[in-house]
């Protein structure tokens, strides 16, 4: 009998959604000792499918038909309290954001006890919790329990959730997206604990991702969602290397890989070289507190030559965004020099940047945020050349074929950016860009905030726009895939440092530096080759 | 706009309110029409009970009509609230949003500026000021308006400190628009909302002050204001309640109306967190 | 935060209240330069002012013909040693008339205090639990109502409704006049004409943090933590309280604590209303006979009081939310 059973699960939306149904008809199980990931793109009722599984649904979403049978007892037939006493310890569930999960007035210790106390295992508390907390691997155990959350880094606080949820060892946990907001590295750590942890315990696991490369990485059994609906399951080895349905099919074509194209020889000339530049924050800490420093950006100096594309790799916190706003003047660093085919950048005034701001520009990370709400599209993207002295009527037929380039249709020009999806922003964003015909284009994190699928085409838009333009770009991001598909040459930052630089293969083929090796060991599913969809 | 209408509409309150606003706005605009002459002058015999011998209201302890009272009242109300408020905000807005754009130094001089003014008890600095100037509409409106200011200040702040680090402002700095471009076309109009919802409230709460200021005798002498009115009629509550209460009523209807359409303002600009107020989605 | 920061912390604050105290006095100073007329006759105040010998005697005493650094170093050092300057009409120092009637006023604003700040809390959260039921529009529309409705009016039609046309409670003064109470009998007289008062005040009060409480309670019961608590099984009884009312009151501390100063300057409406012998009827009084140097004392006194319940509510905070950091 299998731990889970979710048979034709249907729940409706609040009228006017743009579906009628969150989810529609959903069949799944999930075994004891086995992980089912449920893969999905944003609103393909991955979450809610979870949701109804804990009885935690928001108001609105109701149960229209369908049954979820745990253990032999259908949990939709239970009163409120009959689903109270099980969840927390029959099936638990861990959530996306660490860093608002945890009460934020409470001892870390005190909120996994109170998980116990309230099914009436409270005496043993003081014993397990020390002991939950060593299970997760957390360094002293004793002062993290009297710690409050915001002590905790995010891979910790996740650590105390998974603490929380097994702590009356549950047989179903339902993970959602529980490592999505954390840095790569910690990823890994997480994956790896709920691995081992699952084994360990037989628990069963329902874990909710939008990317493959975790899938690849621990899954046993695939279920595929997509509006609302599953649209293919299987076995993990089945559905990664033999996809049938074309939408799973289009997803795993767009998982990042392979390799650029031809890089440029080494003789290009040096359009910009980074050198000893530093850059250090330092938090005010009142009359008599200590001056904590931050030391943002420090040994980081690079080169980048013409028509190459050079990505700046890291975590948070690594200083690649730091850097490369230093080189655009949004962050001023204290000391070095930023050369621009020669010319030092760092030392201008806002007036002597004015020339340059034609020449190097930035495409930035969130597309809800990098558009001002109240302009339309056209006047968003003729503002450049109009600065600078176009006159207005040139600037906006200039507008009007970027919008072309960029594959978007010219209408767009009258209208307002939150009528716009994701991928569609960022495309105005790129035309924003390339409005001031630049010869550096900085990428901060283009494609991190993209569904999968639109990050697909958003990456090939820019190699399009980078081979017709001959454009040379600095690319950062924190994803690996995307920056083995998109870069000529990597730098790797840690902690404000570039540990190591180099062409793209050898990099990647051959890493020297321990923070490198560690970085591409925590690649998610780097065994498995997607295979080669025919388009 | 039409979009801002319609969440504006949904909020049956706001609507209410609109209404009443529009109401009281027209009484004190017609109100030489409906009252003709002096309020001071005697209309009839003193302390006449409402609906007698013409009097809609009543008449006070001198024979006034109190319906003429609070028509003329009206004006002088509204004028208070919008001039106050206008000059409150004028005070306000320049010097948040000067702390939220340059930050650092400015910013926390600007800061310990407003904690200061924000320390004062509001109404007794009121008094003091107006005592110290001698009751004049003008002191009036200097003292609100002085006191006022704060809240706007750290609202405006706090917009534009968000908003500077906004991705679409650092993406306006990087094309090369000048500072005042900046500020004029990206952060201002995006941090309008919350200055719109703000202006209701303090319209509200500036008539609030002013009537509090009238009621103690510190109003323009020359002015009758539906504070005064209620100052008037307190030493003879026990003879003539309508010379307390019907002023009051006025005060309150225009206060509520101007916090519902505050309000409503409120959830037609930010319909997210209309739906966390439990207000209308 | 850790209880070994607290006296650096106390020290930070209190030094930075010392400064506000000192801007407060130069404020004072300041007011009585750019009044209209001559200096003198603007601490002297109305009844004064027509008396040359006072007029000259304070003339000395303030060093008015001495330049104006000299002139404020005189009167910070009299406010210091809490000599506010002298009363003509009262023929009192101004410092001896305030603390006479200190007590009155604060027991008032401490009655209405906690009444609305209980009350307040109370109905708030009531509302916030049964968003969008009856309840919580009633409450929602009463709040609405007491805080948009004159203070000074509130009182007057509770003095018509309760004492006038009901004579249920007195509607002026502390104590019955006349009449010598001692010990229980003492204290319910002055209870109750302490209620009617303490009702006008609180009930404005009573609105803001009902209001507040019902928005923060809503804003914390949408956030990630409080659906983590329903998942590990915690019966909603207990995340409603230990979850959402602990995280929601912070903010209700912080401004509330502030406002409590503010409150002071609301007796001087409420105490007027009842003839309540506070320091806010004392104000009023000194305002008709334009004696400024009680105005100016009064105003004085409540600043500092209101720096004094800043300084507490900051405290109270750091003791309360773990997070605060030993910052400046």
């Amino acid at each position: 009998m299998s731990l889970l059973k979710v048979e034709n699960l249907t729940v409706a939306l609040p009228p006017g959604g743009d579906r009628p149904h969150a989810i529609e008809d959903i069949t799944l199980e999930v075994d004891a000792g086995e992980i089912l990931c449920v893969v999905g793109e944003s609103g393909s009722g991955k979450s809610i499918t979870a949701n109804a599984v804990m009885g935690l649904l928001p108001k609105g979403l109701a149960v229209k038909a369908g049954r979820i049978v745990f253990e032999g007892r259908d949990l939709l037939a239970l009163s409120p309290e009959g689903m109270r006493r099980l969840r927390g310890a029959r099936l638990a569930m861990i959530f996306q954001e660490p860093m608002t999960a945890l009460n934020p007035v409470m001892r870390v210790g005190e909120q996994i006890a109170e998980a116990m106390r309230v099914h009436g295992a409270g005496a043993e508390a003081a014993r397990r919790v020390p002991e939950l907390l060593a299970a997760v691997k957390l360094p002293d155990p004793a002062a993290t329990a009297r710690a409050y959350p915001f002590r905790l880094s995010g891979g910790q606080r996740q650590r105390v959730m998974i603490a929380m949820a097994l702590a009356l060892e549950p047989s179903l946990l339902i993970a959602d997206e529980p490592t999505t907001a954390l840095d790569v590295t910690t990823q890994m750590q997480i994956l790896r604990l709920i691995r081992e942890i699952q084994s360990r315990r037989g628990t069963g696991v329902m874990f909710i991702t939008h990317d493959f490369g975790v899938v690849a990485e621990i899954a046993d059994r695939v279920a595929v969602m997509q509006h609302g609906r599953i649209v293919e399951q299987g076995p993990a080895a089945e559905i990664l290397n033999r996809p049938q349905h074309p939408y799973t099919r289009a997803l795993i074509a767009a998982v990042p890989q392979g390799a650029p194209g031809s890089a440029p020889p080494s003789s290009a000339p040096v359009i910009l070289e980074a050198k000893g530049v530093e850059k250090t924050y330092r938090r005010t800490g009142g009359w008599f507190g200590p001056k904590p420093e931050v030391r943002a950006v420090h040994h980081a100096d690079f080169v980048l030559r013409k028509g190459e594309t050079l990505g700046l790799v890291g975590e948070s916190g690594s200083g690649k965004s730091t850097l490369a706003r230093c080189v655009v003047k949004l962050v001023e660093p204290e000391k070095g020099e930023i050369l621009f085919e020669g010319a030092d950048l760092r030392p201008l005034s806002r007036r002597a940047w004015k020339p340059f701001r034609k020449r190097i520009q930035m495409v930035f990370q969130d597309p809800f945020a990098s558009l001002n709400p109240r302009r339309r599209v056209g006047e968003i993207i003729a503002e450049g050349p109009i600065t600078h002295g176009a006159p207005r009527a040139a600037a906006l037929a200039r507008a009007r074929e970027l919008l072309a380039l960029v594959q978007l249709d010219p209408g767009a020009m009258e209208r307002y950016p939150h009528e716009f999806s994701g991928g569609q922003r960022q495309r105005i964003g790129i035309a924003r860009a390339l409005a001031m015909e630049p010869e550096l284009l900085i990428a901060d994190e283009p494609v991190s905030a993209l569904d999968v699928s639109v990050q697909a085409q958003v990456l090939a838009l820019l190699a399009d726009i980078r081979a017709r333009l001959g454009l040379t770009m600095l690319f950062i991001t924190h994803d690996l895939r995307v920056a083995a598909q998109v870069c000529d040459r990597i730098a790797v930052m840690q902690h404000g440092a570039i540990v190591e630089q180099g062409p793209t293969a050898e990099v990647f083929g051959a890493p020297r530096h321990p923070y490198t090796r560690q970085l591409l060991d925590s690649i998610p599913g780097r065994g498995w080759t997607p295979p080669v969809i025919a388009a | 706009m039409r979009e801002f209408w319609r969440r504006f509409r949904r909020n049956r309150g706001a609507l209410a309110g609109l209404v009443i606003l529009v109401l009281i706005i027209l009484l004190a605009a017609f109100a030489p029409l409906l009252y003709p002459g002096s309020p001071w002058e005697m209309a009839t015999a003193p302390f006449v009970p409402p609906g007698e011998e013409g009097m809609l209201l009543g008449s006070d302890s001198l024979g006034r009509d109190v319906a003429a009272g609070i028509a003329h009242g009206a004006r002088i109300s509204l004028m208070v609230g919008a001039v106050s408020t206008i000059a409150a905000l004028s005070i306000g807005v320049t010097l948040g949003a000067v702390a939220g754009y340059l930050g650092g130094v400015v910013d926390d001089a600007v800061m310990r500026f407003t904690e200061f003014f924000q320390t004062i008890p509001s109404f007794v600095f009121a008094v003091l000021l107006v005592a110290i100037f001698t009751p004049t509409i003008g002191s009036v409106v200097f003292a609100i308006a002085v006191v006022s200011w704060p809240p706007v200040a750290r609202v405006v702040r706090a917009e534009f400190l968000s908003l500077r680090s906004r991705e679409f402002v650092q993406a306006a700095e990087v094309l090369g628009k000048s500072r005042i471009a900046i500020v004029l076309t990206d952060i201002l109009p995006n941090a309008l909302s919350p200055i719109v919802v703000l202006s209701s409230l303090m319209v509200a709460s500036a008539i609030l002050l002013e009537s509090a200021l009238s009621f103690l005798g510190l109003g323009d002498p020359n002015l009758m204001t539906w504070g005064f009115l209620i100052g008037a009629g307190r030493s003879v509550i026990r003879l003539a309640w309508w010379m307390s209460v019907f002023p009051g009523l006025a005060i309150f209807l225009t206060v509520l109306a101007l916090n519902l359409v505050g309000e409503g303002l409120s959830d037609a600009l930010n319909p997210r967190l209309a739906r966390q107020r439990g207000g209308a989605t | 935060m850790e209880p070994s920061r607290l006296p650096g912390f106390l020290l930070r604050r209190g030094a930075k209240a010392a400064i506000v105290i000192l801007a407060i006095v130069v404020c004072n100073f300041l007011l009585i330069h750019a009044a209209p007329g001559d200096p003198a006759s603007v601490i002297a105040g109305q009844s004064g002012a027509a008396d040359e010998r006072f007029l000259a005697q304070l003339r000395e005493q303030f060093g008015l013909d001495k330049p104006l650094h000299v002139q404020l170093w005189i009167y910070l050092k009299g406010v210091l040693t809490l000599d506010l300057g002298f009363s003509h009409r009262q023929q009192q120092p101004v410092w001896g008339l305030i603390a006479e009637r200190l007590p009155a006023t604060l027991l008032l604003t401490g009655a209405a205090f906690a009444f609305a700040l209980a009350a307040g809390v109370t109905l708030g959260a009531l509302a916030a639990r049964r968003v969008g039921t009856w309840a919580d529009s009633l409450i929602t529309v009463v709040a609405l109502t007491f805080y948009a409705t004159p203070i000074f009016w509130v009182g007057l039609m509770l003095v018509l409704f309760f004492s006038v046309w009901l004579e249920w409670l007195p509607s002026f003064g502390m104590a019955t006049v006349g009449v010598e109470l001692t010990g229980v009998a003492a204290v319910l007289d002055v209870a109750k004409h302490l209620v009617l008062p303490a009702a006008t005040l609180g009930l404005f009060y009573l609105a803001v943090y009902a209001r507040l409480t019902r928005a923060t309670m809503l804003e914390v019961a949408d956030q990630d933590f409080v659906k983590t608590a329903r998942a590990k099984g915690v019966p909603e009884g207990q995340v409603v309280r230990r979850h959402v009312l602990r995280n929601a009151l912070l903010p209700v501390i912080t401004f509330a604590g502030i406002q409590a100063g503010q409150l002071i300057g609301g007796s001087i409406l409420v105490e007027t209303v009842f003839a309540w012998p506070g320091i806010g009827r004392l104000a009023f009084d000194a305002l008709l006979a334009r004696d400024y140097a009680v105005l100016l004392g009064v105003f004085f006194c409540t600043s500092v009081m209101v720096v004094l319940f800043n300084l507490l509510t900051d405290l109270l905070y750091a003791v309360v939310d773990p997070r605060v950091e030993v910052e400046g």
